[in-house]
């Protein structure tokens, strides 16, 4: 069913689109970032703090969706024994990676000004810190491991271990009693957030989008070059 | 359709990823007490004893209940079923508001005494501009 991938073709695409993604990244970028720190109002409560969400839960987002599409990915993979799938979440991977340190960090500095401190044992904030982990575990077991069959197998555990981690993440707010407040954005219910700031946060997670895209285009273009180099021509 | 060899990799992951819910489960039932952040005032009425430990409280500032002297700040955690008075004396967030959420950190006096060592701001989950929030003040 997935047997019939040829490199030379997914090639082109993976070498000529990084520019034209660049060029998107940057526009929806400049336009999220106008938005976010000079169009929108501030907040009645926190002030000008809140444009820091902006930053924060794009970034968190994306690191969850991404750590959700590698395990897919990995499953399928181990499943089907297909190694593309395997070589598309390693190019996805560091993406996930950053933003989940970015949705950390600027989590602490919004943290200190509005709760009081930098950092807090909760449910969400801890259970975030372990996403980071994973992420860690996942990047250094392609690195020390030399047979393609191991690493493979090894990495397609650490997903599937992290995964059990991800609805735990997005549900300690209402299971448990944490600092962190619960979603303001509800797909089923009314959201708690004003228009005026949901529209800033959705420019960018799409620029966030991009730029993961961004990099897993120029990775993967990485891994292709790398099969090319061994004379191969099928996966 | 799919080989043998597939549908037993496939029965391998749907296996281990049931027990690892399961067992993560467990654990985390098991562990309650730990994973919440803070006590509501109604938990710690139902206290079978006081503990000398550090815990934290949570709830809102009970409305006209913050009382600042030189050296000391004395207020209310409510849960709206139950009350528990705080003496606080240290810096205080920003955030730290009659009727909003807030989570202090320190010991148990008795049942409705707490003394606290540090003070954290609760924000809650709404964002909306000044004008918003002053016109729905209005109605």
């Amino acid at each position: 069913m997935f047997k019939f991938f040829e490199p030379n073709k997914i090639f082109q695409i993976t070498s000529k689109a990084p520019k034209y993604v660049l060029f998107l990244f940057i526009v929806v970028l400049s336009v999220g970032l106008t938005e976010a720190l000079f169009l929108s109002p501030e907040d009645y409560k926190q002030s000008d703090a809140v444009r820091i969400m902006y930053v924060h839960v794009p970034s968190a987002w994306i690191s969850l969706g991404i750590f959700s599409s590698i395990t897919l990915l990995s499953i399928s993979g181990f499943i089907f024994k297909n190694k593309n799938f395997f070589l598309i979440s390693k190019s996805l991977a560091p993406s996930g990676f950053v933003f989940n340190i970015i949705a950390l960090v600027t989590g602490a500095i919004w943290g200190k000004p509005t709760w009081g401190t930098w950092w807090a044992w909760d449910a969400r904030i801890t259970s975030m810190l372990i996403l980071a982990l994973f992420y860690g575990m996942y990047l250094i077991s392609w690195r020390i491991y030399e047979s393609e069959e191991k690493v493979f197998k090894i990495t397609t555990f650490i997903t599937i271990l992290g995964i059990i981690n991800v609805p735990i993440i997005k549900y300690s707010v209402d299971w448990w009693n944490t600092l962190h407040q619960p979603a303001s954005i509800n797909i089923l219910t009314k959201s708690s957030i004003h228009s005026s700031m949901l529209f800033p946060l959705i420019i960018m997670t799409a620029a966030f989008a991009l730029f993961s895209l961004l990099i897993f285009l120029m990775k993967y273009n990485t891994e292709l070059i790398k099969i090319k180099n061994k004379g191969l021509d099928r996966l | 359709m799919y080989g043998r060899k597939v549908k037993l990799r496939f029965l391998f992951i749907v296996l281990i990823l049931i027990t690892l819910i399961l067992t993560a489960f467990l654990v985390l039932k098991s562990l309650e007490e730990n994973v919440v952040y803070f006590q509501s005032p109604s938990e710690i009425k139902l206290l079978s004893e006081l503990d000398k430990k550090k815990i934290r409280v949570g709830g809102m500032v009970k409305k006209n209940s913050i009382f600042i002297t030189a050296n000391e700040v004395k207020f209310i955690i409510t849960d709206f079923k139950n009350d528990i008075n705080v003496t606080y004396s240290g810096a205080i967030p920003n955030l730290f508001e009659e009727g909003k959420g807030v989570v202090a950190e320190g010991f148990l006096k008795d049942r409705s005494l707490f003394s606290a060592t540090k003070i954290l701001a609760k924000h809650d989950e709404n964002y909306m501009p000044p004008e918003v929030k002053e016109a729905l003040g209005k109605k």
